[in-house]
């Protein structure tokens, strides 16, 4: 009996330390990177790599739920949206401190959007900020301050839109908007982005150039447990290859990377290391852009045709599987996309009939670009020979990313164009970020991303209408109008919608974390806040 | 000679003027757009402008250029598009580990290529020449990346002697650095082994060899000092070429070097840190020269400045 009961005690005893390590938090996370992190200002860094590092050393107003692309409250408390949607009204949180050890006030949230809006600052985000009342004024120099960002008291802070628009929570939940602390920014001046001073779970330990990264938990951080590890380091300058080794040496625990290509295959198909491996979700659409206003592109049926010709399951094996075909414009994941949408069937048959009832029984010569940069020659050869196999010659143009994406927001520039490597990955969660930059009129303009330059001013005013709708009771028939319009646009066909890539992250066997955020839709590799040590 | 040295630095100075030219009309020359790469995929046509007009972009293009001469002397290379860090504390922080690199695989080299030349040429024709020479034409022809790898994954991963890439300590410098040993020393060894023969075949060799010094003493004391003057010269250009940075092995091996610094700056088009590093090459390739052309009369007093 005496041996019985010692055993269970011992075995409760391990149960319970078992437990209590699981969910102990601390250590040191190694994640490889092959280039330098550029910039962590929030103002400026927009890259996949420093976008989620930023997310851990910054917070916005708002954010989203971890592992989802749920919209939750940051440093705001609470926020009112008024009837007509035009006015946003946040209380924030009275127990956040910089990294610094000083208070944040609402004067630091106007303070740092009118830091993006001001054209010295360079800030790519600018562009998102532009509806807020007086920002445009402001930005040109032709006001002290932007008017529609009132600060009411300490706690309180008030944004003024000029029309309402329904993806304003997502877009202060963007990097840019994230809140800096103006003494520090203006002591580091341009090299504020290598002196990051935040609110985050982490703050800068050490960097240094070409060679690691490291960031160590903020003991004020004002969300109670987190973050869940002590210290994240990031080495740089680690091929692919080599991290790979590194992580199978138990040096690394993520690669920032992901799986180099040469080794995908082999580490899917090992038992050991493909349990390493988890596969998620991208907002992502790769597609070929159809210039509407080149010839004989500018033909709804030629467009339809080719949206035939395309055998997609053909191009997703050439990369080992690592996409899905994609039958419209919106990935899975984002909220509008339409389950019971199929698209465009593959039948070569039918698309040469419709090529001949558009005049062009003997098929014609287009020009294809794409990026130079593997895999996207080879999708752009799958491409020219399905399109062949119609009678269309097409001849491709594999040029650099910067050369591709000049020709395409040049008007004729790009009769098609292959989008792989350059676009399309949602800034946020929100159906209109695939409309407003790629498909609206407004972006058909030089130097824009539509690079289809299709414009449909009945959809641009369905759009507008959808972005009135912020009343949450609304929000389904918003995402049902969304689906209207991009059926429509599907009808009008201006691109080739190819395939949504997905996501493998690979991580060591000892790092785990709540559900989902190995493959969280909007921090990329990982969750740096949630990640724990087992 | 003061008249030769002095003639020197103004032709290396020229030499700079003209790669300062140069590297300044071919980054203009690439199709990429600065502002517009600056400004992302979100921006209007007129933020773009503005950006362009921040970076100084919109000004006529020789005021550009004297703005970047004018700065380069004051030792201001601008700032990273992409990091928007001085790209003077950008090079400076990547400088020593090129540096250790390039005396390391010199080293290494030597270290391989000295003894092989001179076995071959003093086993001339023989089995001993041939396999030393087909060692030499291996190291040549074996691509960096592939050699680095193959050396990483045997004595890193299999048998754990060495870290897998990185920097800091003199363990981590032993791949990276027998990297540029072995697939430099083919080039050495060959220069080594003909200028070796052709010493020997010298008649002051005959006269020491009838005398009767020893065989050693006569490779040693008598040849190895003329012979090793091409070596010398081949020393002052590599330097020159290493300071560039040693893009693929700095690459494998994770050296935070310049050359990996050039790498990454190139892929993004980061236009003023590419600069900067053409301009420390130009540098460090006319420095490199110079000293192998001023070295070269104190080894050998036959050869006179003029």
């Amino acid at each position: 009996m005496k041996r019985v009961v010692a055993t269970v005690v011992l075995a409760v005893a391990l149960i319970m330390s078992l437990a209590l390590s699981a969910a102990a938090s601390g250590g040191n996370v190694v994640v490889s990177f092959k280039s330098d992190v550029s910039t962590l200002d929030p103002a400026i860094g927009y890259d996949w790599q420093n976008w989620s590092i930023i997310k851990s050393i910054f917070n916005g107003l708002m954010d989203y739920v971890p592992g989802t692309t749920k919209l939750r409250t940051k440093l705001a408390k609470s926020y009112e949206i008024s009837p007509d949607g035009l006015t946003y009204t946040f209380h924030l949180r009275d127990d956040v401190v910089f990294h610094n050890g000083r208070k944040v006030v609402a004067s630091d949230v106007k303070y740092s959007l009118e830091r993006v809006l001001n054209p010295e600052t360079q800030s790519p985000g600018l562009g998102f900020y532009l509806g807020i009342k007086g920002a445009k004024a402001f930005s040109e120099g032709e006001a002290e301050e932007v008017s529609g960002i009132k600060v009411i008291d300490d706690h309180t802070i008030q944004f003024v839109l000029n029309e309402p628009n329904a993806a304003f929570l997502h877009i202060l939940a963007l990097n840019f908007s994230f809140v800096v602390p103006k003494e520090e920014v203006e002591k580091y001046g341009k090299d504020f982005g290598h002196h990051p001073v935040g609110t985050g779970a982490f703050r800068l330990k050490e960097w240094v150039l070409g060679q690691r990264l490291v960031l160590e938990r903020n003991p004020d951080y004002f969300i109670p447990n987190r973050p869940q590890v002590d210290q994240i380091t990031f080495l740089i300058g680690i091929e692919p290859t080599v991290a790979l080794l590194k992580l199978q040496r138990g040096e690394v625990d993520i690669l920032g990377d992901g799986i180099p290509p040469a080794r995908f295959v082999q580490v899917m198909k090992d038992p050991k290391l493909s349990k390493l491996v988890e596969q998620g979700e991208q907002i992502q659409t790769g597609y070929v852009t159809l210039n509407t206003r080149v010839k004989p592109l500018d033909n709804k049926k030629v467009r339809q045709a080719l949206n035939m010709a395309i055998n997609k399951e053909r191009i997703c094996l050439m990369i080992n599987n690592r996409a899905v075909p994609a039958n419209q414009v919106l990935p899975p994941l984002m909220p509008g996309y339409d389950t019971e949408f199929s698209g465009y069937p593959y039948d070569p048959e039918k698309a040469k009939a419709l090529l001949a009832e558009a005049g062009y029984s003997n098929g014609f010569s287009t020009v294809l670009y794409c990026s130079n940069v593997d895999p996207n020659p080879r999708i752009a050869q799958a491409i020219q020979q399905d399109l062949a196999a119609i009678g269309v010659n097409v001849e491709i143009k594999a040029l650099a990313p910067s050369t591709v994406i000049q020709a395409g927001g040049t008007e004729g520039g790009a009769p098609m164009l292959w989008s792989g490597g350059m676009a399309w990955i949602a800034d946020y969660p929100d159906p209109n970020n695939f409309y407003w930059p790629i498909l609206a009129s407004a972006s058909a303009t030089s130097g824009g991303w539509n690079w289809a330059w299709y414009s449909n001013p009945e959809l641009d005013a369905l759009a507008a209408k959808a972005d009135t709708m912020v009343a949450p009771e609304e929000q389904e028939e918003r995402l049902e109008l969304w689906k209207k319009i991009y059926r429509q646009v599907m009808e009008d066909a201006p691109w080739i919608p190819i395939f949504h890539e997905k996501r493998f992250t690979m991580h060591s066997e000892r790092l785990t974390g709540p559900e989902g955020i190995f493959v969280d839709p909007i921090h990329i590799p990982v969750n740096y806040e949630e990640v724990q040590i087992r | 000679m003061f008249r030769y040295i002095l003639r020197r630095l103004i032709q290396a100075a020229l030499v700079l003027v003209g790669v300062s030219v140069i590297t300044f009309l071919l980054s203009y020359a690439l199709p990429a757009d600065p502002a517009r790469m600056i400004a992302g995929r979100s921006a209007t046509p007129e933020t773009v402008e503005k950006i362009r007009h921040e970076l100084g972009l919109d000004r006529p293009l020789p005021v550009q250029y004297f703005n970047y001469a004018w700065g380069l002397l004051h030792g201001d290379m601008g700032r990273s598009y992409v990091q928007k860090t001085e790209v003077t504390t950008l090079l400076k922080s990547r400088l020593p580990a090129t540096i250790q690199l390039a005396v390391a695989g010199i080293l290494f080299e030597l270290i391989l290529a000295l003894p092989l030349g001179i076995i071959a040429a003093l086993r001339k024709g023989k089995l001993t020449d041939q396999l030393t020479m087909v060692f030499a034409f291996f190291g040549v022809s074996a691509p960096q990346f592939a050699l680095g790898l193959i050396l990483l994954y045997f004595f890193g991963y299999r048998l754990s002697l060495v870290p897998l890439g990185g920097y800091g300590t003199l363990k981590h410098i032993i791949l990276p650095g027998l990297t540029i040993g072995i697939t430099g020393a083919g080039w050495y060894a060959r220069v080594m082994r003909s200028s070796m023969l052709e010493v020997l075949s010298q008649q002051y060799i005959r006269t020491a060899k009838a005398k009767g010094v020893s065989k050693w003493a006569v490779v040693t004391k008598h040849a190895l000092r003329n012979a090793i003057l091409p070596i010398i010269a081949m020393i002052g250009l590599d330097i020159g070429i290493f300071m560039s940075g040693v893009v693929v092995v700095e690459s494998v091996f994770a050296w935070p070097g310049i050359g990996q610094m050039a790498w990454q700056a190139i892929q993004l088009v980061d236009i003023p840190v590419i600069m900067g590093v053409v301009t420390v090459a130009a540098v460090a390739i006319v420095i490199g020269n110079l000293l192998a052309d001023l070295v070269y009369p104190f080894l050998d007093p036959r050869i006179e400045y003029r």
